[in-house]
This record gives structure tokens, sequence and C-alpha cells, in this order.
């Protein structure tokens, strides 16, 4: 932070702090100059990412010609300044302001869970006195319910307002305030509604004393007996750093890593409350192979290996190669892609794919080296202009929608083109939203719009195609104009694009748009590692390193699609992360054999599998994710796995082992990560896809459409079985969503649940009528349980009343 | 000189007689052996010997999970696990104390805030089989509800130098 303000703000003024020299930043506070120099100032209310408000009064410090000690978090800093920060003065003032938090501060230190990272417990040691001298009655506070997340104790609250303004100035959801005045100070809701933030969480660690404690860890471990390991966030593709802390290889509770250019000190929800699903009652305990009458026998690994090689050589050898096909789940780390790209290409096939959520990969071969950001998360901050297409940052990538939200409000014009309204806790500059069919039409308007006032460039072949007839209007002319008149600007494609059955189009058009408004260009992928997907060769078109296939094999839609005999499924359930769940189920089904590496086991899964193997999951298995920007971000195993589950590359290292494929003989997943890194050393990342004249689709039938994205606490196995945020309002508020008007229109205004009908599967939700969606597009989410059973993101779908 | 007297006290067993002198005082002397088990030596109530942990008068366990006893303590012989109780309290779900690993400092009764781990006055106990050295958190109840009076009565004893 100082080098920052040093390099923009020139002019330092000298101070001495404790007969110090301090050169600082003019204009910064007294605690930011005492904090660069290690001269500790005891503090509650302050914390460098929010607002100072200076009310826990406990950074009082001496400074000369002073008629009273100033607290160093609101004084600026001036020339000449002598400041004494242990000096008696400033030492009486300390302590007199311990005693008054202590008064009424409860002493329940052993059975509070901050105990023993208390701040306001360490600095009583150093400020506090050893006999109260307060015998008056102590106040008490009511507890409020906060939500499944965070657990309430009000009575040890000090009053620093962390809370509220992190909600305030941060999430940007104003969810807490400090009620009534003096004594009667209480931080609540007011009208019990609860936190719902996405990065709720994050109070908990702000929460100086023990009021605001993580509900999950309530408890369950004290934070001297945990170890704690760094590691990397396995579901968006931000890749947060976080910090696991774990007691005897369980992991207790997980943490954010500072990394400025990435998560800063914050992690959203998801992150932090996830690893509850390590613990889920469906984990899968030990291997397991199908006995002659085929029920599941538990076995130990080597016949386990065994058999899933002979099933595996077996289709091979009965079928050819292009019989099996690997599909890849979304947390898998590069060196298990890496791993299973080369033993499924040493298998003789080229049929993998880790892009389970996409739909069209026609643009392919004409693509960057992987759907990178093409922004470095940090300068999001400073976007003047950013066009967000299909994606909800919000809900997809938070830190994406944190950093975002702090662009717009220094004045950045943020737009939407999606599917609904979106529901941010920023202005938007500017929104569109678009029925399924249309997305192409009008993404296409905006790049019309900026053909019109480039000067010397040609409309591309067949742009017009793409416009189908559409109008280019005020609206696109405005999105245009705000990417074309602004230098620092971005062009962003989220989910729905990805998973748009014209994605290829739409990426091409984000391309284009970017080019013609001098915009950086980038894809918001699902799941943490879509990129290193790209890189270790998990995608059918590219090997190891990224270089063209030679061969090119199926995608993971044409592998649904065109059944295999034979599937490994790596860390993935395809019934719920495949974009079309019912093809991707039915394929496995009628397969010969099916080999799962897989942490949980579903019903669907000892349906069809033959050979199910445990792996390890989250905090279980050393990897490294490669996030959308482009960062390797490496981390240890910390927990002890499950059961008799053994980390994924291990597994596939022995496998092939076992199908005596050259080169396995790997001891440790650093060894992959660098032959891996080796042959990437030449990759830089783009996620650019090169103009080819798209034909004229056929114009979209009339009638409802689904919009199948995934919800924020959906996105992969693990999401899915921690229990605590399923419990959110955002995973229990889950249902299909229509506009008034196709309520309507179909009949269902007053329905309170409806059967969702899509190629012959149905299933029955809750009918929320929802104005943000566009007239004619359901959406029905995807990767939950509930709809598992039915066909793909997006196409035709049909509702019924229930 | 010295060589002559040291042959005629070889040779008289001058040392024997010497010791049996001692042994002939004490065989009229009063005698100090205690006759174990049916004799007992006094105890201090300050004695640690095996472990037990305390109810409230009303039943309820005294222990909340503070670990501070498994912290402090330098043979790292207690193990706890925590969680929330169904009322919202929090409890232990498993206080295991490793006998063998003990060595009856008695720093975890001085760190527990609530006097719930103690140490008692038994110093007489066995175990017959592997794993036995290891007492769970209801055999350190059973002990604690046992000995309940005797050890309120050891702690009020001790209660002034406290």
């Amino acid at each position: 932070m100082t080098d920052n303000a040093e390099a923009t703000n020139p002019e330092t003024v000298t101070i001495e702090v404790d007969g110090r020299e301090l050169e600082v930043p003019k204009g910064s506070m007294l605690i930011e100059a005492t904090d660069n120099a290690d001269i500790h100032v005891p503090r509650f209310c302050y914390h460098r990412k929010l607002s100072v408000v200076a009310n826990c009064r406990m950074c009082l410090v001496d400074v000369e010609k002073a008629p009273k000690p100033l607290p160093a978090c609101a004084t600026p800093v001036a020339e000449g300044m002598k400041v004494r920060t242990r000096s008696e003065r400033a030492l009486k003032a300390q302590k007199g302001v311990m005693e008054f938090l202590l008064i009424n501060h409860p002493l329940d230190c052993p059975i509070c869970d901050q105990g023993g990272e208390c701040e306001l417990q360490d600095l009583a040691l150093g400020y506090g006195r050893g006999v109260s001298r307060f015998t008056e009655r102590k106040r008490a506070v009511e507890d409020e319910d906060l939500g499944p997340l965070i657990s309430t104790e009000m009575t040890r609250c000090i009053h620093c307002t962390r809370c509220v303004r992190f909600l305030e100035e941060v999430a940007g959801t104003r969810e807490l305030a400090a009620l009534n005045r003096g004594e009667h100070t209480e931080i609540g809701t007011y009208v019990g509604a609860g936190v719902h933030s996405e990065m709720s969480g994050n109070i908990i660690d702000l929460c100086p004393v023990g009021a605001l404690t993580s509900k999950p860890y309530r408890f369950s471990a004290r934070s001297w007996e945990m170890l704690s390991h760094p590691s990397v966030s396995a579901h968006d593709c931000v890749g947060s750093n976080l910090q696991i802390h774990h007691v005897r290889g369980a992991i207790k509770r997980i943490v954010p890593r500072d990394n400025e250019s990435v998560n800063e000190c914050w992690i959203a929800d998801r992150d932090r409350f996830a690893y509850e699903g390590v613990y889920s009652g469906e984990r899968l305990q030990a291997p397991m192979v199908r006995d002659d009458s085929g029920a599941w026998q538990e076995t130990d690994w080597e016949t386990a290996l065994e058999v899933a090689g002979e099933h595996l050589k077996g289709v091979v050898t009965r079928e050819g190669g292009d019989a099996l096909g690997t599909l890849v789940g979304p947390t898998a780390t590069i060196e298990e892609m890496y791993l299973a790209g080369r033993l499924t290409r040493g298998l003789g096939s080229a049929n993998i794919d880790a892009r389970l959520r996409e739909a069209d990969f026609s643009d392919q071969d004409r693509s960057g080296t992987f759907p990178a950001l093409g922004i470095e998360l940090e300068a999001l901050d400073g976007v003047e202009a950013a066009l967000l297409v299909g994606s909800e940052p919000r809900w997809d990538q938070p830190i994406v929608n944190h950093r975002l939200r702090k662009a717009a409000l220094q004045g950045g014009a943020i737009m939407s083109l999606n599917y609904r309204a979106q529901d941010l806790n920023y202005p938007l500059a500017a929104e569109r939203v678009a029925a399924p069919a249309d997305m192409v039409a009008e993404f296409a308007a905006v790049a019309a719009a900026l053909l019109e006032t480039a000067t010397g460039r040609q409309a591309p072949e067949g742009l017009d195609d793409l416009l189908a007839g559409a109008q280019v209007g005020e609206a696109h002319r405005a999105m245009a104009a705000r990417l074309r008149d602004n230098a620092r600007t971005a062009v962003l494609l989220g989910q729905g694009v990805q998973a748009h059955p014209r994605g290829a189009v739409l990426r091409m058009l984000g391309t284009l748009v970017a080019d013609l408004s001098d915009s950086r260009f980038g894809i918001l992928t699902d799941g943490p590692n879509q990129a290193g997907a790209w890189l270790a060769g998990a995608v059918p078109h590219r090997d190891a390193g990224g270089q063209p296939a030679s061969q090119p094999g199926l995608d993971a839609r044409a592998m649904t699609e065109a059944p295999r005999q034979g599937y490994l499924v790596l860390g993935a359930e395809p019934e719920r992360d495949c974009w079309d769940g019912a093809a991707a189920e039915a394929a496995l089904r009628q397969a010969a054999s099916v080999v799962c590496l897989t942490a949980f086991v579903t019903d669907a899964m000892r349906e069809y599998a033959q050979v199910l193997l445990p792996v390890g999951t989250f905090g279980e298995t050393a990897g490294t994710y490669v996030s959308a920007e482009g960062r390797w971000q490496s981390f240890p195993g910390v927990a002890q796995p499950v059961g008799e589950a053994r980390p994924a590359w291990k597994v596939l290292r022995v496998l092939g082992n076992v199908l005596e494929l050259d080169g396995f003989e790997y001891d440790a997943p650093d060894a992959i990560t660098d032959e891996l890194a080796e042959r990437c050393r030449e990759e830089t990342p783009s996620a650019r896809v090169e103009w080819l004249a798209p034909g004229r689709e056929a114009a979209a039938e009339d009638g409802l459409y689904r919009v199948g994205l995934v919800p924020i606490y959906g996105g992969d196995a693990l999401v899915r079985r921690a229990p605590a945020l399923q419990r959110t309002r955002h995973a229990t508020e889950q249902g299909v969503r229509i506009s008034a008007a196709t309520a309507q229109q179909q009949g269902l205004a007053d329905a309170d649940r409806v059967q969702v009908q899509q190629g012959g599967h149905s299933t029955v939700l809750p009918l929320i009528i929802d104005d943000a969606l566009a007239d004619g597009a359901v959406w029905v989410p995807a990767g939950l349980t509930a709809t598992a059973g039915l066909g793909p993101m997006f196409g035709p779908v049909a509702l019924a009343r229930a | 000189m010295t060589a002559v007297r040291d042959f005629f006290r070889t040779f008289f067993l001058w040392e024997l007689l010497l010791g049996l002198k001692l042994t002939g005082r004490n065989l009229f002397a009063r005698k100090v052996t205690v006759q174990y088990p049916d004799e007992r030596g006094p105890q201090s109530p300050r004695f640690r010997g095996l472990h037990a942990l305390r109810r409230y008068p009303n039943g309820e366990e005294r222990c909340i999970a503070c670990k501070l006893c498994e912290a402090v303590c330098p043979a790292l012989a207690i193990t706890i696990d925590s969680e929330q109780r169904e009322d919202g309290t929090r409890r232990t779900t498993r206080y295991d104390i490793d006998l063998f690993k003990c060595i009856y400092c008695g720093f975890c009764e001085e760190s527990c805030p609530v006097d719930s781990i103690v140490e008692t006055r038994i110093f007489e106990y066995h175990m017959e089989n592997r794993g036995e050295n290891i007492i769970t958190k209801d055999q350190l109840l059973a002990i604690g509800d046992k000995y309940e009076q005797q050890i309120a009565r050891d702690r009020a004893m001790d209660a002034p130098f406290r």
C-alpha cells in the first residue's frame, strides 16, 4: 500500500515516532506510518481495507503539542510531528480504554471460539488490569440469527463496527448496522433478515472478538491446536489463496491468505465453507468392484486397479481406442489432467475433455491458448468500462465481482448483456436482457455499433447473418461508445456464453468487439482449472503443453451424444456436471466399462460404473490450479484422505503402470508439474477466437427455452455437499424462474410448483415469478440434484402445472 | 602398620560385626514398616493420582471443552474432541487420557477453569489388556461420580492455599 502511495504521491513528510525518524507519504494516517515501520499500536476498529471511524479509541497515542492523546488511525501525519506510542500518557490512555472495553465484556474465554486468537484477549494481556474495578452488572445483549454461516454472541461485541463497514463498503449489501446509542448500542439487522452476502464469511475474520464466529466450525477446535497450510480455492477461476486449518488430519476451517493481486484479504463464502463437503456421508470409503453377480464388493487397491486396468484395456482391444472416452471433472488438478490425458492417449484414444459444461466446440481450433481472463485481476479494479456477456460474476466469481464493484464505485461503467437482469451490489451503466435465442443478435448489434464509427474497418464476413435482421439500437450504441471512448476497458464472457449452443459465435463476437474497441478480452470460466485443462492436454484438440493434437478426439458433448463403450470418469458426476446431464447418464449406462475416480459416490454412479476408485478431494490432494489469469498456483495435500482414498495423481500413476504405459514413474506431484510447466513455457494466455464467417442459423422456434446455468452453490461435487452453504438462501431459493408475462402466457401465473419437461425427462420444481428474466426464457438451474436428470443446459423446455 | 591392623580386622570379621550391630539395634527398635495393603501411609489432600472428571451437583458435567488441559499437558497425554451439544453448549465428544504418557504433574488440574479435570487420591489401578491405558470420558466421569465426596473435601481443604 505504501509503495503505491509513494509512487503516486511523491510528497512525503518527516515525522518522529518513539524517537525514530520516519519518511511517510503526506496525507496518510499515523497508524499506517507506524504499521509500515513495525511499530505496534493497539487497535480494534481500524482495518487497512475499511474506512476509518476511530470509535474504539484503543490506538490513542501521545502527540507532542496536542492537548489530548490522539487516535493514530484518524490522525493525518504532519511535518515535524513528534509521536510517542509508549509514553506514560499514551499507555495511560490505552489502559483506560481497555478498562472501559472490558467492563461489559463477558469472561467466557474458555468457551469462546475466538479464545486464543482474540485481539481483545491479546491486548488485555498487555493493557488490561489484573482485577476489575467494575462491580456493577454487566450488559447482556440478545443474539440474532444471521443465517447458517455466522454464529453470534453479541454480548461479546465491542462495537468496532468492522462488520458493519465491511458489509457496506466491500460486500455492498448493508445488512448490519449499529442500533441505538451509548450503552444500548447493538450490532444487528434490526429487521431480523439475516446476512446473505456471498462474501459474508469475512466478517468472522474481521471481528476482533468472539461476537461473530463461524457456525460450521463452532466449538470444534482451538486456534492453538490447529496446523495451518496454504491452499487454493477449488471453486472458481479466480484461484483465491486460502489457508487450511486442520487438526490431526481433519480440516476444521478455511481462512483467506493475503494476496493483493488475487483475492486481497477476502474470500467468498463458497471458498470458506465448502470444506464441509469433504466429510460428507457420500464419500467413497474404499475401492469397489462388481463381483460376478454384478453386486458391489469392497476390495483392496491392488485388485481394484487390476480390474480397472482390465476394463480399460478390454474396451480398447475389443472396440479400438476410439471406443474409450475420458470425462474430467471441474476440480481436477493439472497433474491429474495431464496424467489422465497421457493415459487416454496412451490407450489409443483421443477422447478426453474437461469442458463438460460447454456446448459449442466448433471454434476450438481457431482459439487462443486457453480461455483466459485477458486482464490481470488487479487491473479489474481500475477498468473504466467493462461489458459482461452471459456472466453473473456475483454468483460465479464473487472476487471478480468485488473488483468490478470497486471499479464501478470509482466511476467505471460496468455493462451487462445477459439472460436476466443482474442482481448486483453496484449500479450498472447499461444493461440488456436477451432471451437465449437473441443473444447472438444482441451481441452482434454491439459489434455493428462499433463498426459504424470505426474508420477503415470492414464488417467481417457474415456479421449480417448474425444480426439476423436485428437493428442496432441506441442501447447498443451507448455500450459501444463506452467501450470505445475509454482507455481501460474489458469484454468478459461468462458461463452463459460457454454453455450457449452458439458459444463459438459469441466468443468470436467477443474477440471482434474487443478488437474494435481496443478492449481486453477474456472469459470467466467455469471451475478452478479450465485453463489448466487446455494446457495439460485434457481437451481433445490439444496435447499437453497446448500444442494442437495430431489426431483430435471427441469433445465432451460428442462423447455423451455418441456413446462410447468405455468411460474413464475423473472427479466428475456427469449427470450433474455435463452440459446434457440426461444424455451423459444414458451414455454411461449403456457403456460396458465405466471406471470412476471419484471422491463421492452417487446412486447413479453405483448403477453405471464397473469400478469405483476413491480419490482425495480438496485439501487431501497436492496439485496445481491454473487460474483464468494464467496464474499457476500449487498447493500441498494436508488433510488425511477419508477412508482408503488416495490422491488421484497417484491412482492415475499406478493405473499407468498397470496398463504398462511408459513414463508414469513419478514419485511426487512436483515432478509432474515441472514436466508440464516445461512444456507450457512458450504459452501466453489468450482466449481470442479467430473470425470465421458463420453460417446463417435457422430461426429459433417459438416456445420456452431453458437457461440452465449453475447457481453459486451447485458448481462442483464438494459445494453441493456442504450442508451450511446448502442451507443459505442462495441454495434454498432455487426453482424454475420465469417472467410474469411468460407465466401469464403459459397459464402458470398462480402455480406454486411446475413440472419441467425436457426431451422426455421431467422433474417438479417450485415456480418463482422473476421479472428479471427475458420473456420466453425459463431459468432452470443446472448442477442440482433436482435438475440432474434433465436435458441440455440450453434447449427447448416445456412447463406444466404440477 | 595399617597392613597388620587390616589383617586382624579381616580375621576377626570386624566389619561384619559392625553391620550386625546395626541390625541388632533395629531388631529391638520401633518398627516403621507399613503393612500394605492392610495398613496405609498418610496421603496429602494434594495427592496426584488417577484422574477424574467432575460434575456439578445438578448432574451436569463441568467440562466445557476449552482444551486448556490438552494444551498445557507436557506429556501430550490428553486428547479432546469437541462440538456443540444440542442445547447449544460447548462439550467434549471425546476426552481421553493416556495413563502411560501421563506424568501426573497436575497441570491439567491447575489449568482447568471449571475444576472439572482433577487428580484423585487413587493410585492403585492396573491394566490387563492393551488399550486399557487410555481412559475415556465415560470412565473419567464414573470415577468422578464415585469419589466426588472425597474430591470435593480435598479441594475445600486446599482452597485457602490456592
